[in-house]
């Protein structure tokens, strides 16, 4: 059996909400529109399916348009198309005008790692950060897709949904916005928070150490009481995207408490190799064994 | 309601001025600070569709001034039709006054968007437009103002490419123009959007007969622009 992608998935969403809720709408910049042609949607929903051509600021004013009046736009697009490229078309033309929509992304980090940089963009949940009231969901497995997709839709804020190839082996049932505690170590145990397809090369890692592991697919707002519920001297945040992404709301969430925080993530460089993923989180660190060997630095009070 | 709201009738296109005077306390204003002026005047005043009493009313014409700078005159305007109390004129710019140097949509009534960074306008106007025809409301017009130097960003071309496709009839830009863009090719306003499927019309922007003349001609399945050109910058 061929195991569903997050982007299957949310075609399969997308015609799920579509059909259930007339007000909403799909608003693409050609990149989608044979996805969704293929699997039938288009057919289906002609008039609710919006391609506005390789024109990615218009895509998000023209979704703010939409939200004005009063339709649910789910606006999709290749990450760095859709967050950088039109980042000021986010903040104002949403943020300030005080609309609001599902934003969902395909082409995560370098999940194109053939196609180089400029396919690139794992900084797009770091941007997305910076804005007041956006909601950002990180699902590890199609199946969470589909629960955070709906979700998202069928709340009444801003979303930005991080689709990736990269998934965990199975998914969870999500409680949307929750961690949830994967391993659980002895008290005051190090705690490792495994965002997304973060978690199965994390509990690779991590096998054998006593640690407790959280896993989230929500990273804002950002899940404080169950990380301080569980948390003890020692922090480790494990995100597929920039590194030190969400630094600070682990800071903020244990400012009352002395603690110590290894943040792993995407590093900083410019990287100019093609080859896999599996290539690129090597280079990163964020293989297994790369993340065993930090972790282990780290708790054994070193400089990781 | 608010109690303070004035009567719209009891101003005209004559008090505009001293409604400017009461934000910026200048007892003239410069062409650039009034371009915008007679075409909004001319909007309010006979053409658009909407009213204070119901800013919100769904089938009312959309405004959207995307040329946020130097709002004046729009400010006088909405004051003038009854949007905006008068007095709140005089605390133009106050950190707790509603009126900032760019309109905030969410600040004011009947402003339909938040504007100030130039290229935004048209595009949302767009997707305001198609919303419109989604949702199978005939009835309401949306009208964009722009400037001649705004039309330098190239969101405004993504923008004008859609909609000629697109054929929204219900979408009016105007084009204020009084020469400011930098490398513009004189003229060529209505010959570019011409060319993405739009009618055009220009107009003298001072003569509000010439504006509403332009505002109204009929563009069957097409999107409309009215060049409004005023004083040289």
């Amino acid at each position: 059996m061929v195991t569903a992608s997050m982007r299957d998935s949310f075609i399969s969403t997308a015609d799920q909400l579509l059909s259930e809720r007339q007000d909403t709408a799909v608003v693409l910049a050609d990149i989608g529109v044979s996805q969704f042609r293929e699997a039938g949607v288009l057919d289906r929903h002609p008039d609710r399916i919006l391609n506005v051509g390789i024109r990615e600021q218009l895509q998000v004013s023209f979704a703010a348009g939409l939200a004005k009046e009063g339709i649910r736009p789910i606006v999709h697009t290749y990450a760095p198309f859709l967050v950088e490229r039109p980042y000021e078309q986010i903040k104002l033309d949403f943020g300030h005008q005080g609309v609001t929509g599902v934003f969902i992304s395909v082409g995560a980090s370098y999940d194109s790692t053939v196609s180089g940089r400029t396919h690139q963009a794992p900084e797009d949940v770091a941007l997305m950060a910076t804005l007041p009231d956006w909601q950002i969901h990180v699902p590890g497995h199609a199946d969470e897709a589909a629960q955070l997709i709906l979700s998202a839709a069928n709340s009444e804020h801003s979303s930005y949904v991080r689709l990736s190839e990269e998934s965990n082996s199975s998914g969870r049932s999500v409680n949307t916005g929750k961690m949830s505690v994967e391993k659980r170590g002895s008290g005051g145990a190090p705690v490792v928070v495994a965002v997304g397809p973060k978690l199965d090369p994390t509990l690779e890692a991590v096998a054998n150490m006593d640690v407790t592991v959280l896993y989230a697919t929500t990273v804002r707002p950002f899940d404080t009481d169950t990380l301080r519920s569980v948390a003890g001297q020692n922090v480790v945040l494990i995100e597929p995207y920039l590194e030190g992404t969400s630094a600070q709301e682990v800071s903020a969430a244990l400012s009352d408490t002395p603690h110590r925080l290894l943040s792993i993530g995407v590093q900083r460089k410019e990287l100019r190799n093609y080859g896999t993923i599996a290539d690129h989180n090597a280079a990163h660190g964020l293989d297994p064994a790369s993340l065993r060997e930090r972790i282990t630095r780290f708790i054994d009070n070193g400089r990781a | 309601m608010q109690s303070t709201r004035n009567t719209p009738a009891a101003y005209g296109y004559d008090d505009l001025q001293r409604l400017m005077t009461l934000m910026t306390g200048d007892e003239k204003h410069s062409t650039s600070a009034t371009s915008t002026l007679d075409v909004v005047w001319t909007l309010y005043d006979t053409v658009l569709n909407v009213s204070s009493e119901a800013p919100d009313d769904p089938e009312r014409d959309r405004f959207l001034l995307s040329k946020g700078h130097g709002p004046m005159a729009y400010y006088a305007v909405l004051a003038a039709k009854g949007f905006i109390p008068i007095e709140q004129l005089s605390d133009f710019g106050q950190f707790n006054s509603p009126l900032g140097y760019h309109p905030d949509a969410n600040l004011i009534p009947g402003v339909e968007i938040a504007s100030g960074s130039l290229g935004h306008g048209l595009p949302i106007a767009t997707g305001v437009a198609s919303a419109l025809r989604l949702k199978g409301q005939q009835k309401p017009r949306v009208f964009c103002l722009i400037g001649d130097a705004e039309l330098d960003e190239g969101s405004n071309h993504e923008a004008i490419a859609l909609a000629g496709r697109l054929q929204l009839e219900n979408l009016t830009a105007i084009v204020i123009d009084n020469r400011s863009s930098t490398h513009a090719w004189p003229g060529g306003i209505a010959a570019r959007l011409e060319v993405e499927g739009w009618s055009s019309a220009t107009v003298n922007g001072r003569d509000h007969e010439d504006i509403k003349s332009g505002l109204e001609q009929p563009h069957p399945a097409q999107p409309h622009v009215v060049v409004a050109q005023v004083e040289e910058k």
